[in-house]
């Protein structure tokens, strides 16, 4: 019994940010799999179930805007917060004046996809879970606007609305282009927690719609 | 120490003969939007600005303290009462393992850390790298409901800095600077907050009071030169009954509309602006918190 579910997402801003470009980030044209699994994922997961995502459609032309942010280049050192935990003192803020980086950012602006989807049970999901506990769970969640957090378009400051679509209903066409968008990240392989590993694939824009093979076909090289 | 609900909030601001957010790549003139040339604040330059308030009313203290600090309010802190918490550093055995420890060190923070428990943090780590922190308070950029202008102003100064200086001018002395300035402009920024995320890093019902507080008040506490009058003018907040909400984000906002007034074809004022919240039959299941405004 699988399902595929379209939801309709839209932002202001967006940045998938390409991994070789990440320094002063540049976003890929287009939403990636991995960014769209996570808005399903917002709304709907657990660890019994698994999302796939098959096509994103692109409904809004690709434009573009380049923001100059000041950031952080610093993280939490887990162990001075152990010691400092251990000692019962220590100073353990971050000055950011100190640890200050300037980053342009190219970032996506006024988009609209529809990102279509179904996942899957996985093998241990145990007795208790079935498919058609998920779905429901799923529809109810996504017609009423729920969520686990707010999704967003590849960074959290790009929050984003998103709507169930009834694909049975007439849509607006996505935008007329096709072209070659090179290799794009397909998603991340977690199959080892501590050492995830990219996978990318060939992504096409055809007239508009990106379609995304499967995760174990041969398109997905990591 | 857990939220039952989830909040989306709108949060309108405006600026008079001031510069909100300085743009690094324009020599610090306003963010604007080139397309539409509308006035942009980072979700970062907020977040500052909480940070700092909290920072300031907490005195930096634990279970405010703050993470990411400014210079501006440098207090050292030195022997702090780490350990009045109730929190045995030492574990429950007094054993300690690698995995285990990360996890307690990351709780501890939470539990020290406002901003951290709020906005989230990426934690060090070489193994693996699920060492993040993600803060159940989501902002998005600021725009300004109509299009802004920056304008320009030349300053002088009537001193240099250097005796160098000094000899080049012939003793004259004088400089000059730049300084950019929006007329006015009125801001509208949108903002979250996850139950479920706020209960994974302990953000709880005290913690989203002092949210709603700092952001109603937290530019009464910046004022500098570059930033005129800013003041918050508006916080709608949307709470829901239930941890995962009762209705889309983006039908509530829709509800806060702020418009110029007809007659004022330039706004210099927020008198020239009319908010209208539309209330009426709001979803089941969500109520209307008017914090500000």
């Amino acid at each position: 019994m699988k399902r595929t579910y379209c939801l309709e997402v839209s932002g202001d801003f967006a940045c998938f940010t390409r991994p070789e470009m990440k320094v002063e980030r540049v976003s890929y044209d287009v939403m990636t799999p991995s960014s769209a699994r996570a808005v399903f994922e917002s709304i709907l997961w657990k660890p019994a179930i698994r999302w796939h995502v098959s096509k994103i459609e692109v409904i809004k032309p690709i434009r573009w805007v380049s923001i100059r942010r000041n950031e952080v280049g610093a993280v939490v050192s887990v162990r001075n917060a152990q010691e400092a935990m251990n000692k019962g003192s220590g100073t353990l803020g971050l000055n950011i004046e100190d640890e200050r980086q300037q980053r342009a950012g190219l970032f996506l602006r006024d988009v609209a996809y529809r990102i279509h989807a179904h996942f899957e049970l996985l093998p241990n999901a145990g007795e208790n879970n079935s498919m058609g506990k998920f779905l429901d769970m799923f529809e109810r969640r996504a017609e009423k606007g729920q969520c686990v957090n707010q999704p967003y378009l590849g960074c959290r400051e790009f929050a984003c609305n998103f709507r169930l679509i009834d694909t049975t209903q007439p849509q607006a066409a996505p935008i007329a282009e096709t072209r070659d968008l090179g290799w794009m990240l397909h998603d991340m392989d977690y199959s080892k927690p501590t050492d995830p590993q990219p996978r990318f694939f060939r992504a096409q824009l055809e007239s508009g719609v990106l379609r995304i093979p499967a995760w174990d076909s041969e398109e997905v090289r990591g | 120490m857990a939220l039952n609900n989830r909040y989306d909030f709108v949060l309108l601001f405006d600026v008079k003969d001031g510069n909100p957010n300085g743009d690094p790549d324009a020599g610090n003139l306003p963010r604007v939007d080139a397309e539409t040339g509308r006035g942009l604040v980072t979700d970062v330059s907020l977040k500052r600005k909480v940070r700092n308030f909290v920072g300031l009313v907490k005195g930096e203290q634990p279970p405010f303290d703050i993470y990411v600090k400014e210079k501006a309010i440098l207090t050292q802190q030195q022997e702090k009462a780490y350990l009045a918490l109730g929190l045995d550093p030492k574990g429950k055995d007094g054993k300690r393992k690698g995995g285990d420890d990360v996890e307690i060190a990351k709780k501890w923070m939470c539990q020290n850390f406002y901003d951290i428990r709020t906005f989230g943090a990426v934690m060090g780590l070489k193994e693996a790298n699920c060492g993040q922190v993600r803060g159940p308070v989501q902002l998005t950029f600021a725009r300004s409901v109509d299009p802004v202008v920056a304008q320009e102003h030349s300053i002088t100064r009537m001193a240099v800095a250097t005796a160098a200086e000094a000899e080049k001018q012939d003793g004259d002395n004088r400089t000059m600077g730049r300084k950019f300035t929006i007329p006015y402009g009125l801001y509208v920024a949108h903002g979250f907050v996850s139950a479920h995320l706020a209960n994974q890093t302990g953000f709880g019902e005290e913690d989203l009071e002092l949210l709603w507080q700092s952001l109603a008040q937290m530019f009464e506490h910046d004022r500098s030169a570059a930033r005129g009058e800013m003041a918050t003018r508006g916080l709608y907040v949307f709470k829901h009954e239930s941890q995962l909400g009762n209705a889309p984000a983006h039908s509530l906002f829709a509800r806060v509309q702020p418009k110029l007034k007809d007659g004022a074809s330039v706004p210099r004022d927020f008198n020239d602006y009319s908010v209208t919240v539309d209330e009426a039959e709001l979803p089941q299941g969500v109520t209307l918190q008017k914090i500000v405004g």
